[in-house]
């Protein structure tokens, strides 16, 4: 087991120098020259001089390189063009709040993905099943931020139940309209998964003699299928964590939640080079990290996936 | 397996054939929109700003008097072109470094894969905006962005098949005989792997042209006038309250077009019986 962890933990290694080198190739060694194409005519000669000495792209490649590791390694992602204020403290202030939501997310589709795809799963109901999957066809096809936008419409302009956006101080009013839009894609593949899970499992032989010995369909689903069922869509739910990052980013500007992907937004729009670059080496690497644990959670519940492992 | 039974499974899939038509009569339309809408709808005018649907416009006008369904099938022409170049860009370099990978094996192969964990490391939509935040945009950087960041999916299914199909009987057969390199992979090797890379283009397209959208919408892709639908659907969000077909009808076609690439996409994966992973 200590020599599963390890053997993933020395994966991680090459991984996280990949991520942090393509990142440094995207920012840096691009084509044209990268201040200019930020600061466009907003700056003066004297600040777009002023921007490249701080960003060290008047040194040559391998000097500006080895500092960018170094400052890595020392957390230091840079001062943001606009705000001077050090990325890392904006990114320290907004994870929390990102997180509540990709969790809150995370939750929503994990519970109705499974129920729905247990549900669609029954050869009670054949019409069920397939008006559900449809159902999930179209919630991994419908655009997050589209989405977003409906929910406000319905719920906020024409019905006025909800806020249409802010934080709340994370009050479940605020919450539930952006988890709800964060989490639909997620659902989807989820209730996908499970229910072909499920139907695999329902015709394995252990569930077969569970039948004979005269157990009942709760036991049977609920002790047997629905464990091993399970263990698929474990996986699903840590590989779909890119996708909430990803996803944050559109739901939180439409929602106006103050987390990570606002930051990268509002980034965007002011050209905030160093904002941009830390938030997205930030959360690349933290889905570096689910995914190993993820990976590593998954040897732990099924210690077949221990041996083979890395698709090698 | 035969292609003429591959077919008859596609056709007998009801969602397959449905995401077809769908697909095909929104490509018709946005070809023939020419025909059908004046070039007038597409310019400016002031005086027909922000017209709720009606028959002279389907879906409304916008804040400048434009047409929604012109600008709706115009945007149509840019991200289905977006989405078919970046595609065609992924499968030339998965092909090339995916067969590099599979056929030559060793430190070659190995450090292909691991190129490919790095990128698949990346949230991709975070990736793309890492890369568009810094390119001046354009309709270009845009989709060799979108097509070089697809490579690592189809490289690794690439490389997969021709490391199945290498050991397979007639391979070895035809390597015996004395086939070059290029003759074993482009007459022997390939058409083998076509069905999984057909997949493979058609589940990633309905997936490139939601993210083109997504830049779009965050202002990272096509920029004003040129028409696009992510940036139509940002543009109205001003106005959801009092004007809400500016963002409805232009989310409602990506949704319909997405949505029939996906089930095109699985209605050719069942057909040509690939396992899902």
């Amino acid at each position: 087991m200590l020599k599963f962890i390890a053997k993933r933990l020395l994966t991680l290694i090459p991984v996280l120098w990949g991520v942090v080198t393509v990142t440094f190739i995207v920012m840096y060694v691009v084509p044209g020259d990268p201040v200019r194409s930020i600061a466009g005519e907003r700056y003066d000669e004297q600040t777009i001089e002023e921007l490249r000495a701080e960003l060290g792209l008047d040194k040559p490649l391998a000097v500006q390189y080895v500092d960018y590791l170094w400052k890595l390694a020392r957390l230091d992602l840079g001062r943001s063009f606009v705000t001077r204020r050090p990325v890392i403290e904006s990114i320290r202030e907004r994870f929390p709040r990102t997180m509540l939501l990709a969790f809150s997310a995370m939750l929503i589709a994990v519970v109705f993905g499974i129920s729905i795809g247990v549900l669609a799963s029954s050869p009670r109901f054949p019409w069920l099943g397939n008006s559900l999957m449809t159902f999930s066809l179209v919630g991994v096809s419908i655009p997050v931020f589209w989405l977003g936008l409906l929910l406000i419409y319905l719920f906020s302009i024409k019905l006025s139940i909800l806020p249409p956006s802010g934080y709340g101080g994370g009050s479940i009013q605020y919450l539930i309209m952006p988890a709800v839009t964060l989490s639909f894609a997620s659902m989807a593949t989820v209730a996908r998964v499970t229910r072909a899970s499920f139907l695999d499992t329902v015709g394995e032989d252990y569930v077969r003699t569970a039948r004979s010995k005269g157990l009942g369909d709760i036991m049977i689903y609920g002790k047997h299928v629905l464990r091993n069922a399970l263990i698929p869509v474990i996986t699903i739910v840590g590989a779909d964590f890119g996708s909430y990052l990803s996803g944050s980013v559109l739901t939180e500007s439409i929602f106006g939640w103050p987390g990570l992907g606002r930051l990268v937004v509002q980034a965007i729009l002011k050209r905030d080079f160093p904002v941009i670059r830390g938030a997205v080496i930030f959360m690349a690497l933290l889905f570096v990290i689910v995914n190993l644990v993820v990976d590593i959670s998954y040897g732990i519940a099924d210690p077949r996936m221990r041996v083979g492992g890395n698709g090698e | 397996m035969s292609r003429g039974g591959a077919t008859k499974r596609f056709i007998k899939r009801k969602a397959a054939v449905f995401g077809l038509v769908t697909f095909l009569v929104i490509l018709a339309m946005t070809f023939a929109a020419d025909l059908f809408l004046p070039a007038k709808d597409g310019e400016m005018n002031l005086s027909m700003s922000l017209r709720p649907p009606s028959i002279d416009h389907p879906f409304g006008t916008d804040t400048f008097g434009r047409d929604i369904l012109y600008r709706i099938l115009h945007g149509a022409r840019i991200s289905l072109s977006i989405g078919f170049l970046a595609r065609t860009l992924s499968l030339v370099l998965g092909l090339g470094l995916g067969i590099l990978s599979g056929y030559v094996g060793g430190k070659v192969d190995s450090v292909i894969m691991r190129l490919a964990d790095i990128t698949f490391a990346f949230p991709t939509l975070l990736l793309l905006i890492a890369i568009t935040a810094v390119l001046t945009p354009g309709i270009v950087p845009l989709f060799v962005a979108l097509g070089v960041v697809g490579w690592a999916a189809m490289a690794r299914i690439v490389r997969g098949m021709v490391m199945s199909v290498k050991t397979k009987e007639f391979v070895q057969a035809a390597r015996a005989s004395g086939a070059g390199h290029f003759s074993l992979i482009f007459r022997h090797i390939l058409p083998e792997s076509i069905s999984p890379v057909i997949v493979v283009y058609t589940l990633g397209l309905g997936m490139t042209i939601m993210a083109e959208a997504s830049l779009s919408f965050l202002g990272l892709g096509i920029q004003a006038p040129t028409p696009s639908w992510g940036k139509m659907i940002s543009t109205g969000i001003p106005f959801l309250r009092t004007a809400p077909w500016l963002t409805f009808f232009p989310g409602l076609f990506l949704t319909l077009t997405v949505c029939s690439l996906n089930l095109i996409g699985d209605g050719l994966r069942d057909a040509f019986d690939i396992r899902r992973d």
